[in-house]
């Protein structure tokens, strides 16, 4: 049985090379790599700006011009291809400013967070956060939404952001973006969404030992008879909407 | 890149079925599931059962149980340091809770512990959050809809996945504590995706018998972990984060209760040493190993050093002889390769179809089964989609979902592949994704109980560096879960137990020297030190060349 060969062993002598600079230094590296594949390759062992590898964790966001254009691109070094003579750099850390609250004694309404981040109203709507931003989310439309006081636009414009810090590097009001992303998602999850009822019954339900007898009879079965519970219980079906019930309803 | 002309074409054939699989997907008319004994028939082509990829273990608590390789290489090891080069007189932190991770299990733990009035250190080898929690998609089980779901069929739900040879006691905590998990995420401003009302959506996962699949559009995982860390963050005068600090070594006192760790500065290069009155073991998984080859999912990081450390500590292991196939992660575009394509498209109605646009599996079976059918679809029936660089793939029809749920529902349930996608010039909404199975989850672990304690007093254990909860085979939905629900207890109990059971003494490593006597002793090749702590993906080139750099297992 053959298996994929693993990621990392691509690259092989016949491949078409291509320049790129690494903070200004060349190297030759393979031409269908990604960026973070093409630093290894050159020979560098990451510690920071590396993380997931996988385009969500935010650790590898890097910023680069193309010869010939003055335009600075983004994209995630984990995500990204080389392009011939691309000059680059990672930024794998911002120093912006996080404001630290106690969130149970926030309710969610837009004064809570004019008054942990006052520097919200710095912003000239540039939009230069929006341009950086390696996942194509609209910072400014979310900080003018904030601006307004609608947290639940905000969080939901920003929900895509991997907090990697691009769009405060490029802030001439200094905002913290994508800290303040955070607070508004966080207001809107808790305080600005109804809670789920049915979360709260069936964890009372837990709480008063309805589902004990059951589980002990699964527990106390043998393999046999638990194979057979198992390949007999009732399946949801795939289309089935919100009310559907099962027939058999004794472990419920 | 897009897809070359070839792949076009092939694309033409799956386009000719997809109207009528459309169809029948509305009428419910499924590919049948695989009863049991049809399903170990299937498993005959699942990696796991390849005798070559494993050996026994020659030292430690767990002598003589066959585990892979790759694992085997790192158990069979000695200390990265030799432990006499370090002085425990010199402690550079002390706390009441060290937790090991800062993944959703040890930021869970950490602020569990906290709340049991202790001071906490969160040792992480790189940033705090970077780990596989933030990289799950796809959902979140729990059984909370009461009119047709309960932790009963949750619990046969996961026993049934994992082959029935699960922990029972870790099986019934997971199910029984998995509602109360999501609330406390709720309440902490996770936005989990919801109907107006505030009822949580909840959709299919491989292997689940009741629509239970919490999520937060296709982005869980990032959502939870942002969450949690966020609150960690604010408890910053208790909580203490120290990135890029991977623990190498648990330290033990002279009771035999565990006391500390030492962790390396990967920047500095030091070693120093925290003392803590417990300390809770959050170290996740092991995709870098890149276990019998295969491309992974998983995180940077993701090296099996907590399963290193415990293991030299005294501690058991036990699952291991299984690691977890994703069924679909991205075989092409190859720059994208062994990206997981979540478990989500399935169950909102994406078939599977091989090269001439057949099914040949229900989209839905446990995901060992699922990743067993794609192997055998393309390796023995000789019906998997070539690649440009000559790989094998199966196709993934995520047009399928908009016919079925209405136009822009690729857009906006799964956002990040969505763009992943368009940057490389690929719609998923039209076209279909080309995927193999990829290495994503370490099913087992460090022996451990549903109290979150080990055989070691003191030594607390949670999240994917745990065995014995999913079995052989977890299912989707119940990782994020158990980070929660094992986080959270794990945390709680390091908390109390520094605070009213604790003893102090002196600090020793005994253990590790103990250790490496074994090793050498059982004639093990002297030059593999552990834990690994990052892979190294150095061009041998390169490394070649590298003629004054001193290497210490991956690093230099």
């Amino acid at each position: 049985m053959s298996v994929v060969p693993q990621e990392e062993s691509t690259a092989t002598v016949e491949t078409k090379m291509v320049p790129i600079y690494v903070m200004g230094k060349r190297y030759e590296v393979p031409a269908t790599l990604t960026i973070m594949k093409a630093i290894e390759y050159a020979g560098y062992k990451y510690i920071r700006g590396c993380g997931c590898r996988g385009g969500v964790c935010g650790a590898c966001s890097t910023v680069y011009r193309k010869p010939g254009d003055y335009k600075i691109y983004t994209g995630l070094a984990c995500q990204t291809v080389v392009e011939p003579e691309m000059y680059l750099t990672q930024i794998p850390f911002y120093p912006a400013n996080r404001a630290t609250y106690d969130f149970a004694e926030l309710t969610g309404t837009p004064d809570e967070i004019n008054r942990l981040y006052p520097e919200l109203f710095r912003c000239v709507a540039c939009n230069a956060c929006t341009k950086v931003c390696p996942m194509d989310v609209q910072v400014m439309d979310y900080i003018a939404a904030l601006k307004r006081g609608d947290i639940k636009a905000a969080a939901e414009i920003s929900f895509d952001c991997i907090q990697c810090g691009l769009c405060a590097s490029r802030c001439m009001g200094e905002l913290p973006q994508y800290h303040i992303a955070q607070l508004a998602r966080r207001l809107n999850g808790a305080y600005l969404t109804p809670k789920a009822e049915h979360l709260k019954t069936m964890c009372a339900n837990i709480e008063a030992g309805r589902y004990d007898k059951g589980l002990a009879e699964l527990k106390g079965m043998d393999l046999q008879a638990l194979r057979k519970t198992y390949q007999e219980r009732e399946m949801e079906p795939a289309t089935a909407g919100e009310d559907w019930t099962p027939q058999d309803r004794s472990y419920l | 890149m897009p897809y070359p002309e070839e792949l076009k074409q092939l694309i033409k054939k799956v386009e000719a079925t997809r109207a009528v699989r459309v169809e029948r997907k509305k009428k419910n008319e499924e590919v049948p599931f695989l009863s049991l004994d049809e399903r170990e028939e299937m498993l005959k082509y699942h990696p796991d059962v390849k005798e070559e990829g494993r050996r026994e273990l020659k030292v430690g608590p767990s002598k003589g149980y066959a585990v892979a390789h790759e694992m085997a290489d790192l158990l069979e090891a000695r200390s990265r340091v030799e432990p006499e080069k370090i002085d425990l007189s010199r402690v550079e932190y002390e706390t009441d809770v060290l937790v090991i991770g800062g993944g959703g299990a040890g930021t869970a733990a950490a602020l569990l512990a906290q709340e049991q009035g202790q001071k906490v250190i969160i040792a992480t080898k790189l940033r705090h959050g970077d780990a596989n929690t933030m990289m799950a998609e796809g959902g979140i089980q729990a059984a909370d809809k009461g009119h047709k779901d309960s932790p009963y069929f949750h619990y046969l739900d996961i026993m049934g996945g994992g082959h029935f040879k699960n922990v029972p006691e870790l099986v019934e905590t997971l199910a029984l504590k998995a509602p109360d998990a999501i609330r406390w995420l709720e309440s902490l401003g996770c936005n989990f995706s919801k109907w107006p009302d505030g009822t949580m959506k909840t959709i299919h996962g491989g292997g689940t018998s009741r629509k239970r699949m919490h999520f937060a559009a296709d982005i869980t995982g990032a959502e939870m972990m942002r969450t949690v860390r966020d609150e960690a963050r604010n408890r910053i005068a208790d909580i203490q984060v120290v990135e890029f600090s991977p623990a190498v070594e648990l330290v033990l006192n002279e009771h035999g209760h565990c006391a500390g760790a030492v962790l390396y500065n990967m920047e500095t290069e030091e070693y120093t040493v925290v003392k803590a009155k417990s300390v809770v073991v959050a170290t996740g998984g092991c995709g870098r190993l890149h276990i019998q080859g295969f491309m992974t999912t998983n995180h940077y990081g993701a090296t099996a050093d907590g399963i290193v450390m415990g293991y030299r500590a005294g501690l058991g292991i036990c699952f291991l002889h299984t690691v977890q196939y994703h069924p679909t992660g991205i075989v092409f575009p190859e720059q994208a390769e062994g990206i997981l394509i979540t478990e989500k498209f399935r169950g909102s109605g994406a078939n599977l179809v091989n090269i001439d646009g057949e099914q040949f599996v229900n989209e839905r079976e446990p995901r060992d089964i699922e990743a067993a059918a794609i192997i055998k679809e393309c390796v023995v029936n000789g019906k998997g989609v070539p690649t440009p660089t000559g790989k094998l793939g199966i196709w993934l029809d995520s047009p399928m979902i908009d016919m079925l749920q209405g136009e822009g529902t690729v857009e906006k349930e799964f956002p990040g592949k969505h763009i992943l996608y368009e940057r490389f010039g690929i719609d998923i909404a039209k076209e279909p994704m080309l995927i193999y199975p990829t290495l994503h989850y370490q099913n087992g672990g460090l022996d451990f109980r549903s109290t979150g304690e080990t055989t070691i007093p003191g030594l607390f254990v949670a999240g994917e560096v745990g065995g014995g909860i999913h079995g052989e085979n977890r299912l989707m939905g119940n990782s994020l879960l158990d980070i929660m629900v094992y986080g959270r207890i794990a945390g709680k109990a390091a908390g109390e137990y520094a605070r009213d059971n604790a003893r102090d003494g002196k600090l020793t490593l005994d253990h590790v020297v103990k250790y490496n006597k074994e090793v050498q002793d059982a004639g093990v090749d002297g030059d593999r030190i552990s834990p690994m702590i990052l892979p190294d993906y150095t061009d041998p080139r390169t490394r070649e060349k590298q003629l004054t750099s001193h290497y210490v297992g991956t690093l230099r």
